[in-house]
């Protein structure tokens, strides 16, 4: 394969070079990287390539298969979106995070060893946060800070999987691992926290809506995702993503229901969607997986199609929250119909991309005849679609009118959401070409009689109760307030952490520094210029002897402080000390 | 600047545009009725099951999510 140029390199290597290109040209390099990283992939020919042996092992960056090139077509894809939304952005170093980004999410894709796809992992963790530091706000600081805390956190734990695994296998190549020993766990743990398992979620919700505008559309496309992909890769049939899929679908969507900044209903929405997905590796039959990679593949399209177009909204207002925004339709026409036709493909709407993959996985769980878990996924499904299908477009480009005049975004950012839109319609009314791409033969018909009505039906009334709630004044008023998730845990646990090391640490500190920095070389101080006078205290207080008379005793010894005091006291007394110390440090040794 | 959207500020039109909404609710009850059907669960061939499990669905994660407010709710600044 030495003709071919690995993707992942184009994008990483090529985002290097952004800084020192300028004007017209610079737009047209940033949208070439992703093409040619495109262009890459299409002739690349399934196997294991581009082994580089290093020491005793062999870094594999080239394991193409069907599983790992459906997820680099669409990071390729998403990539080339992500890029012309942000054309015109001013800042550098959000071009470049954001190819490094993109770069190191196909790398993981490819990587067939440990080695390089650890290395691409924690390149993700970095140049992501730079994402969310670009915002250069406090809030987004802040949350910047706790975005790469958590994902070091994750790191760790797969590298301590990883080690065990190499400890216990002899090898760094992987494919399916299955929970089976504690190497697994870690391995597990470290994924999972990528993919928002709960409790390891809320990273997710605490960072996406701090990042900038365009770094979002990223971030909502390549790190859940890479997640799924691994997960795919070396966890299916895991019973236990069953559950925790089916739980992920369920929880999020209340908290989104409560949730008054937009892109934050997004997040928890996002968490929603990779529930669907955990719920289909889970289950682990054919249609279960080809379910939730072309569910990966149209959620990627569409969730940045809603960040990209509430985005938009941020971008042109400087507002993101429910209770500051309504009425944009009739300013930005086309950033709502975008935005419908992401929230139609989210909520799996007949006609939009969601309808022909979430199916699948869905239809994979009564199939398997888990009934608790099919009735929550169709709980879900209509709950996304109270949240994300119509309270985002409900209210930011209707319900109450703000007030807020402004236009449309700059045309970049519309062709991009266009694009976008145009695969979510495209998908669904054609999916044959994404289902010859899935890594199982598809044998599922999305449009049947009874699948149709019954969705719609499941949708509609949904709505139909939003619309009552609404008019009757019982849907829970939109509010400026946080609702609490499991980062309260270290969010107000690390301040805890902290106050408790603080005020313990720095006490003992204190007490021993009055009690032994200082003490101890005054009281030798003293032994050495009145040895006698010292011991003879330290024997009066020792035995209680207080009806001794100093003064008489001083009668009775040498008098102190003169020449008569042999030079070798002291020096004895330091040499008694130092052996001590050296005992105590033999002993203790 | 182009001329706004206004259609909604109008309530005939918000009126007529609920009118389509439920009407379009009533033709899917109907439909269901006709639609051959053959689920994996007994349930799913009931008539119009999808409606009220949807409508009952929505329903219960609202009351659900303002009971959760309840527990969760706090002020913007909690974690300044």
């Amino acid at each position: 394969m030495n003709n071919l140029i690995p993707p992942p390199a184009i994008l990483i290597v090529g985002a290097l070079f952004v800084p020192l290109i300028k004007g017209k040209l610079k737009s047209a390099y940033l949208l070439l990287l992703p093409v040619l990283a495109f262009v890459m992939l299409l002739k690349m020919p399934a196997g294991k390539y581009w082994v580089v042996h290093v020491l005793d092992y062999d870094l594999i960056f080239g394991r193409v298969d069907r599983l790992s090139m459906v997820f680099g077509y669409i990071f390729t894809i998403i990539s080339f979106i992500g890029v012309l939304f942000a054309l015109k952005v001013e800042d550098d170093l959000q071009h470049v995070s954001a190819l490094v980004y993109a770069g190191s999410a196909i790398g993981v894709t490819f990587a067939g060893d440990f080695f390089s796809l650890y290395i691409f992992w924690e390149l993700m963790a970095i140049a992501s946060t730079f994402l969310i530091l670009a915002r250069r706000t406090k809030a987004s600081q802040d949350a910047a800070f706790r975005y790469i805390l958590v994902h070091i956190f994750g790191g760790l734990c797969l590298l301590a999987g990883i080690i065990i695994y190499i400890q216990n296998k002899g090898t760094i190549e992987f494919s399916y691992i299955g929970l089976d020993g504690m190497a697994s766990w870690f391995i597990f743990i470290g994924i999972g926290l990528n993919a928002a398992i709960p409790p390891l979620h809320p990273w997710l919700q605490d960072a996406y809506p701090e990042a900038t505008v365009t770094g979002a559309v990223f971030m909502s496309a390549l790190t859940t995702k890479s997640a799924v992909y691994l997960m795919a890769r070396t966890f299916p049939g895991t019973e236990l993503l069953i559950y925790i899929g089916a739980l992920m679908t369920a929880i999020p969507i209340f908290y989104a229901v409560l949730e008054n900044d937009i892109r934050r209903v997004l997040a928890y929405s996002l968490i929603n969607q990779v529930g669907f997905m955990m719920c289909g590796i889970g289950i682990g039959t054919a249609l279960a997986i080809n379910g939730t990679v072309s569910h990966a593949f149209c959620h990627i399209l569409y969730k940045a199609l809603l960040f990209m177009s509430t985005g938009s909204v941020l971008y042109m207002t400087g507002k993101i929250r429910c209770t500051d925004l309504g009425g944009l339709y009739k300013t930005m026409p086309l950033t709502c119909l975008f935005c419908m036709i992401g929230a139609a493909s989210i909520s799996a709407f007949p006609l939009f991309s969601g309808f022909v993959s979430k199916s699948m996985i869905v239809s994979a769980s009564s199939h398997e005849k888990l009934v608790a878990v099919w009735l929550i996924l169709q709980f879900a499904s209509a709950g996304v679609f109270h949240h994300a299908g119509i309270k985002v477009p409900f209210f930011t480009f209707f319900g109450h009118d703000s007030g807020i005049r402004t236009k449309e975004p700059p045309l970049n950012m519309l062709l991009a959401m266009g694009i976008a839109a145009f695969f979510c319609v495209a998908i669904a009314i054609f999916p044959g070409p994404l289902y010859d791409i899935l890594p199982y033969p598809v044998h599922y018909v999305p449009y049947t009689g009874a699948h149709v009505v019954g969705q719609l039906q499941l949708l509609m009334f949904g709505a139909l109760a939003f619309t009552l709630l609404i008019l009757s004044g019982y849907y829970p008023p939109e509010m400026r307030a946080i609702n609490l998730d499991t980062d309260w845990f270290y969010r107000k646990g690390g301040r805890l952490f902290n106050n408790v090391v603080d005020t313990v640490l720095n006490g003992i500190n204190a007490i021993s520094d009055r009690l032994i920095a200082r003490a101890i070389p005054v009281w030798l101080g003293r032994l050495s210029r009145t040895p006698v006078t010292s011991l003879l205290m330290l024997y009066v207080k020792a035995t209680g002897k207080k009806d001794l008379v100093i003064e008489d005793l001083k009668g009775e010894t040498r008098p102190e402080a003169t020449t008569l005091l042999p030079m070798g006291v002291p020096v004895l007394i330091s040499i008694v000390f130092l052996f001590s110390l050296f005992v105590l440090f033999v002993f203790l040794t | 600047m182009k001329k706004e959207l206004k259609i909604f500020d109008r309530p005939e039109n918000v009126k007529k545009f609920l009118t389509m909404f439920y009407i379009s609710l009533v033709v899917l009850l109907i439909v269901d009725l006709f639609i051959p059907k053959h689920g994996d669960f007994p349930w799913e061939n009931i008539p119009d099951f999808f409606a009220v499990y949807g409508f009952v669905s929505c329903v219960s994660l609202i009351f659900i999510a303002k009971i959760l407010r309840l527990l969760i709710k706090r002020d913007e600044n909690h974690y300044e």
